[in-house]
């Protein structure tokens, strides 16, 4: 069975050939059908750009994209079985909810009655069963957000894209609307690619995530792969609020002279251990405590669980690990 | 330290003043404008309705200062019927005619124009305004004459054909361009192209890129995204547009003098009415045609939901 979307070292230059834009820069990439996959990566790091490629809106400069084992270097957008949500959602504000919805069946040519049927469907899938006839302009972003999401599964996409779409919402909407878009990918089968720069939310919603960085994959893997062994320094910084450790450093507590992460919830108090430091700060979390202490001129951050004996702030403490905790990363 | 600056100036006075009561600053300074638009604009508007509703005595052709809808029943003689009939017809045909010329120039500008080629497009629109209105319709005479450069380029060209089969249609037709229906509304489109393509423009560039890539992405084609998406988005404009060519060419009387075969159209009309025959109420009953026909125009295209997307 053919993947999803693959990408064969694809690249998209902005600019002149001279002093190129590398928007997208050689990217290898297999998205498996009905996956939920996330592209995270820092603002500039060519995530739209990708999905933009994926949806036909711009093409590549090199290399070939297939969805479902087919070349689409030569298919334009309305012609690809892929739907997108825009990050403005991009509704038309002259039509209500219930024409915005059918659109794409009404461009197919389908009768009125089946497509407001079939819309009708979508919107009670998305709990706006009540608001068909309203405008766009009369809705909440969260609404609106879901009128996008009904807009484009109408037309039954092998393929959905996601561009930030939960950028807009407050922290309450966008932790419920998390919930409902797995719970929607998982019932309908479709496979989503989901753009997004916040980590928490592509680590707890994707199947298969890649982290970008300038254009290029800098690692791609499931969010267990991604959290717990990083590949480079840019992964573990942008993913987690992992410790980086120096060579120097990684050296110090027993490991080879090379970057490696240490994940703060794996650190606890310890009169043996390998780590000591001042402690800095003193910060409490709801579920524990995080003490930052700093040894070598490096920041180092612990999590401890309640009920640990906390230390004060100016104190100097040693602080131990099991040693398969410490991750030493491959690239530099 | 305290807490408070004192009040160094007048100025300082008078800014506290205005922030402490906000609708002071703000009746001051919207007085001027609406006594300009109320007392001036909306005033005359009033005089001259009122006008409309006097009649003239025949004998002695003196204004009767007294209500009568005589007036407007003159108004359905076959003669002055027919004068609104003709600019009726001209100024509808007239707007057409710079919606499909303005659309394209219009949507260029609004998608595609970046920097400069903008600059070089507010030009182009704008530069053809600041010339003399007169001196463009005399130009164009020039142009569409008999022994014009239109006549001549068709010579050389050899395609003769296509201007006597237009001057050979009935009704539109005659003599020459610069005497026939078909030279007129070259003429009125021309000038007054300007007024569709900027509100045209403004219009288009408020449909963002998203909505047309939205269109696309769930499968319409490009003209089914213009018919379903940019036209409608773009009618407020559209419909702003026409509103400017439509009651300028309905309140033009010198274009249809200079070019044209001296048929009557309203503004010829009032100008003859209330200039040399003396008869203002008829004059006044004419110009309130255009007036009533925009509201008829504005209700229908409101009712059409041609302002839904503002
Ligand atoms: N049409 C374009 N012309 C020139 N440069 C472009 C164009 N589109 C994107 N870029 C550049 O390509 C790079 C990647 O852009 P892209 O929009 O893919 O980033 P992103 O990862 O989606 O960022 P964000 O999180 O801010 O949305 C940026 O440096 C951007 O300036
Ligand atoms: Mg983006």
């Amino acid at each position: 069975m053919p993947a999803a979307v693959e990408f064969r070292s694809v690249s998209r230059h902005f600019g002149p050939a001279s002093a190129p834009i590398k928007a997208v820069d050689g990217v290898d990439l297999t998205i498996a059908e009905g996956a939920f996959f996330a592209m995270l990566g820092p603002s500039g790091s060519g995530k739209t750009t990708c999905l933009r490629l994926i949806s036909g809106f711009e093409s590549p400069t090199a290399g070939e994209i297939c969805i479902f084992g087919q070349n689409v270097s030569n298919t334009p957008p309305h012609l690809r079985n892929v739907n997108t949500v825009f990050q403005d959602y991009a509704l038309f504000p002259h039509m209500n909810v219930r024409d915005n919805v059918a659109y794409g069946l009404m461009v197919k040519g389908m009768g009125r009655a089946q497509r407001y049927a079939k819309a009708e469907e979508m919107l009670a899938l998305v709990h706006l069963d009540a608001y068909g006839s309203r405008k766009p302009g009369q809705l909440s972003g969260g609404q609106r957000q879901r009128v996008a999401l009904a807009r484009a599964l109408v037309n039954e996409p092998k393929v959905l894209l996601l561009d930030e779409p939960l950028g807009a919402l407050d922290l309450k909407l966008r932790e419920a609307m998390q919930d409902e878009l797995k719970s929607l990918q998982q019932r309908l089968g479709i496979t989503f690619v989901f753009v997004t720069h916040d980590q928490h939310e592509a680590l707890s919603m994707a199947d298969s995530l890649a982290v970008f960085n300038d254009g290029k994959i800098a690692q791609i893997g499931t969010p267990a792969e991604i959290y717990a062994q990083p590949k480079t320094r840019f992964v573990a910084d942008f993913v987690g609020s992992s410790n980086v450790l120096p060579p120097a450093l990684t050296q110090s507590l027993g490991g080879p002279a090379k970057w490696s992460s240490l994940r703060p919830e794996t650190l606890h108090i310890d009169p043996a251990g390998a780590l000591s430091g001042i402690v800095t700060s003193l910060r409490y979390l709801g579920s524990g405590h995080r003490v930052a202490i700093t040894t070598q001129g490096q920041d180092i951050a612990a999590i401890l669980p309640s009920g640990t004996a906390l230390p004060e702030p100016g104190q100097e403490i040693r602080l131990g690990f099991p040693p398969e905790a410490l991750h030493v990363m491959v690239d530099p | 330290m305290t807490a408070i600056l004192p009040a160094k100036s007048i100025a300082d006075r008078l800014t506290t003043l205005f922030w402490r009561k906000p609708k002071l600053l703000l009746a001051l300074l919207i007085t001027p404008p609406l006594l300009w638009l109320g007392v001036i604009y909306l005033g005359s508007l009033a005089a001259l309705l009122l006008q409309s509703f006097y009649s003239i005595d025949e004998f002695s052709g003196m204004v009767v200062r007294e209500f009568t809808l005589k007036t407007y029943g003159e108004l359905l003689r076959p003669q002055n019927y027919d004068i609104i009939l003709r600019t009726l017809t001209m100024s509808a045909a007239v707007t057409i005619g710079s919606v499909i010329l303005a659309f394209p120039i219009a949507y260029y500008a609004a998608r595609y124009a970046k920097g400069r080629w903008k600059a070089v497009f507010y030009l182009g629109i704008m530069l053809p305004l600041w010339s003399s209105y007169l001196v463009k319709v005399y130009a164009w005479k020039l142009i569409l004459a008999k022994e014009g450069i239109l006549t001549w380029a068709v010579t050389q060209t050899h395609t003769n054909f296509l201007l006597d089969a237009a001057l050979a249609l009935p009704g539109i037709g005659g003599n020459s361009l610069s005497t026939s229906y078909i030279g007129m509304f070259l003429v009125f489109t021309y000038v007054w192209l300007p007024f569709m393509i900027l509100p045209m423009q403004a219009a288009l560039e408020r449909v963002p890129t998203s909505m047309l890539e939205a269109s696309q992405d769930l499968g319409a084609t490009s003209s089914q995204t213009f018919r379903t998406v940019i036209v409608p988005l773009a009618l407020p404009g559209i419909i702003a547009g026409s509103i400017f060519t439509f009651s300028l060419t309905m309140g033009d009387y010198i274009i249809p003098q200079i070019v044209g075969n001296s048929a009557n159209f309203i503004g010829m009309a009032v100008y003859q009415l209330q200039g040399t025959a003396g008869n203002t109420p008829l004059a006044a009953a004419f110009a309130v045609i255009p007036i009533v026909i925009m509201l008829i125009y504005l209700s229908l295209a409101k009712r059409a939901g041609a302002f839904d997307a503002l």
